[in-house]
């Protein structure tokens, strides 16, 4: 178990996680279409100035996963909101200032722009003909028509910072009040089923479907305005880059706006860096769909590559570990049953969750992917070597000591390749379940066809998914294929039917 | 010289072998004949070292063998089980040239000791090849033969090694094995249930059953002066189609 221990710290250091390498600044986000616009702009802004190369580091979770990163330099900047700052990192309501929540990041290294100009906040949407109709402006005049039928998504409907807290300071009553999915909302309001929804200000849907925003003149919403959360030394080292990104950042970007951004990429299929660099660029780009799918061809290829590396060297590391991990449980059995059942118990924590768990390890990025990618690959291997081993009959372990082969030619001549179709069968299964297992590496900035997903999920598309999902089970299949000839070359002929 | 002097051997509740006391003399074959549970496996997995008795010695050239003894024992031993107990992954030449291998020969030394056993066990280079399970049942037997004598250890210890074959391939390489033991000296020990075998290749023959020794001496013993009615009646069941019936 040592010797385990030692290879996996000895995998993870081999690959970059820290923030060390010099003249690099890392930029990361969240997984959501305008967390991933801002990255990206943020991005387009560093290459222009030219002082330090950008290294994207996107669709980091939520809120704990990019704060872990930040802290331990595996990512300098990132798009946040202040609410999100006091509330929730912070943990202190009172912060309402830009600059309150600046003086009191500055004794743990990070410090914030000034708003980007718009808030992602909770608002309450309603069509805007039927605010017309009724003159809806503000939340307070929805209290003259508790006719209204509204639709809430649960955390919404629960939250203090909600409904429950909204209702109470406006004194609304509403006649039917629902649970519903934002993606099934939209097209009840749309069609009249729903008059009041949730949603964020920024939200990319309302303009294409003609919603209004209440104005919330009680000032019951926190304000999530947008700021860049930046580690100082980062800021002091590329002081260039830092001014040049409050210049073009700061205040420039109203709610409007922003909801233009997201729709771009939510709904019209923009890329994001297509939507950045229109931003930047102050105007609408005019790139096909062509190059669009020339430039996904481009990533795959490169995501291909991503994958399989993540694939290989994690059930590599697997083989090396696992078989005699098995070899050892079968030598030893009570101690040998404790370690496998060590690792079936790490096979029981969901892979996310695993993930998760290497952060504090091992930053974010492919070392820590790989590292769990490794652990989950352990159990078929170790598992089915100690198998293959405990089936070997009695009596030619006997004969191997009657013939004195001695316990490393016994082990080498004998007990592993009788053991060798049980081994590759361990191989196999853990080989096809990685490249499964693997898309979740993107969660944590590993890379990967997850990359897609992610991204997908995030921009709600569809095809974005399959890209990313379609490829990986072909690379399923194509080790499942490849395993079936590698048998012939492992597998002694003597044991094959 | 083997000798087992008292040897109880439990196994959980069941007693394999009862204060079971026995001499094999140097040079010669030598046959533990029984039916199955009779106790006469164990006395091999004894003298071999594979199993510890609970009570009694068993000592081979004066050598009691013990765990200290039994790694320095085993290497005067050649040991041959049913069905040749062939490694399944190796060809039959790479089962036989294992325990060379493992005792760093030469090359040349064990092509010319292979020549030599394959000559005598009537196997060529071709079949020699072959993995086990393209072999036939008595080829298997040939090479599980060659596999125990390639370092020419001076005792051989066969358990039932013709009791997977079909009658008549096993007739003759019981001839074939007769023929063997003479040339070879060596001291063997051959456990079988088939009182035929025990005729044609014991030159003495040890009775067992339910783990305590019934007679001891040559199949002539045996059916002249039986010990008790058990030898007669374990002579006549086998033997009911032959002519080797008891003096009147």
């Amino acid at each position: 178990m040592r010797a385990a221990a030692f290879a996996v710290a000895l995998l993870a250091a081999l690959l970059p996680t820290g923030a060390s390498a010099d003249g690099v600044i890392r930029v990361g986000s969240k997984s959501f279409t305008e967390s991933y616009i801002l990255a990206e702009v943020v991005a387009q802004v560093i290459e222009q100035v030219g002082e330090a190369r950008a290294e994207r580091r996107v669709g980091l979770g939520g809120t704990g996963l990019t704060q872990r990163a930040l802290r331990s330099g595996a990512i300098d900047v990132y798009p946040e909101y202040t609410g999100t700052l006091a509330r929730v990192i912070l943990k202190d309501p009172a912060l309402r200032t830009v600059e309150s929540l600046r003086e009191r990041l500055e004794p743990t290294g990070l410090t914030i722009s000034a708003s980007l100009g718009f808030a992602n906040t909770y608002a309450l949407a309603v069509r805007a003909d039927q605010a017309e109709r009724l003159g809806l402006r503000t939340v307070g005049d929805l209290a003259r028509h508790p006719e209204l039928r509204a639709a809430f998504s649960s955390g919404f409907l629960e939250r203090d910072d909600g409904w429950p807290g909204l209702r109470a300071r406006y004194g609304l009553g509403l006649a039917r009040v629902e649970v519903m999915e934002h993606a099934v909302t939209y097209r009840a309001i749309a069609s009249g089923q729903v008059d009041v929804m949730d949603v964020f200000s920024t939200d990319g849907q309302l303009e294409r479907l003609r919603l209004r925003l209440l104005e919330d003149d009680r000032r019951f919403f926190p304000d999530y305005s947008a700021v860049l959360l930046a580690r100082r030394e980062m800021t002091e080292r590329f002081p260039r880059t830092w001014a040049r990104l409050r210049e073009a950042l700061e205040g420039r970007l109203d709610a409007a706006r922003m909801a233009r951004l997201n729709a771009m990429a939510d709904l019209d299929g923009r890329s994001v860096p297509e939507v950045a660099a229109a931003f930047l660029a102050g105007a609408t780009p005019a790139a096909g769909a062509a190059g669009r799918g020339r430039a996904l061809l481009g990533e795959l290829a490169e995501l291909t590559g991503d994958h399989l590396l993540l694939v290989l060297i994690s059930v590599g590391a697997a083989v090396v570990l696992g078989i005699p991990m098995g070899v050892v449980a079968a030598r030893y059995r009570r101690a040998g049953q404790l370690g496998l059942s060590v690792i079936a118990m790490l096979q029981t924590v969901p892979a996310l969750a695993l993930l998760m768990f290497m952060i504090p390890l091992f930053g974010i990025g492919k070392g820590p992917a790989l590292v769990a990618l490794s652990l989950y690959a352990l159990l078929p291997i170790a598992r089915n070597t100690y198998a293959g081993m405990m089936a070997i009959e009695p009596t030619l372990l006997e004969i191997a000591w009657v013939l004195r082969l001695g316990r490393l030619r016994r082990l080498l001549r004998v007990e592993l390749p009788l053991s060798a179709i049980a081994i590759m069968a361990g191989v196999k299964t853990a080989a096809v379940t990685t490249v499964g297992t693997a898309t979740l590496a993107a969660f944590i900035g590993g890379g990967g066809y997850g990359t897609l997903i992610v991204r997908g999920l995030a921009l709600d598309d569809t095809a974005t998914i399959l890209a990313g999902a379609a490829p990986a089970a072909l690379m399923a299949l194509g080790f499942h294929a490849l395993f079936e000839l590698l048998d012939r070359a492992v597998i002694p002929r003597g044991l094959r039917s | 010289m083997i000798a087992l002097r008292d040897v109880t051997k439990r196994f959980g509740a069941i007693v394999a072998l009862d204060s079971v006391s026995l001499d094999v003399p140097p040079g010669a074959t030598h046959v533990l004949l029984g039916s199955s549970g009779s106790g006469k496996s164990t006395v091999l997995r004894l003298i071999l070292g594979l199993t510890a008795a609970d009570a009694g010695t068993v000592a081979v050239d004066g050598v009691v063998v013990d765990a200290g003894s039994r790694d320095r024992l085993v290497a005067r031993m050649g040991y041959v089980v049913q069905d040749g107990g062939l490694y399944p992954h190796l060809t039959a030449l790479d089962n036989v040239t294992l325990a060379a291998g493992a005792q760093g020969w030469a090359r040349g030394r064990i092509d010319a000791r292979v020549a030599e056993l394959a000559t005598m066990a009537g196997l060529d280079a071709a079949t020699l090849a072959r993995y086990p399970r393209e072999l036939s049942g008595g080829q298997r037997q040939r090479v599980g033969l060659m596999r125990a004598l390639m370092l020419d250890p001076p005792v051989l210890l066969l358990d039932e090694p013709l009791g997977a074959l079909d009658p008549i391939v096993r007739a003759e390489l019981q001839d074939q094995l007769g023929h063997l033991f003479a040339t070879l000296a060596k001291t063997v020990v051959l456990v079988t249930h088939d009182i035929r075998e025990a005729a044609r290749l014991g030159r003495t023959i040890t009775l067992m059953t339910a783990g305590r020794v019934v007679q001891h001496g040559t199949f002539a013993d045996l059916v002249e002066r039986p010990a008790g009615p058990f030898v007669t009646q374990f002579l006549t069941a086998q033997t009911l189609a032959t002519p080797a019936a008891p003096a009147r």
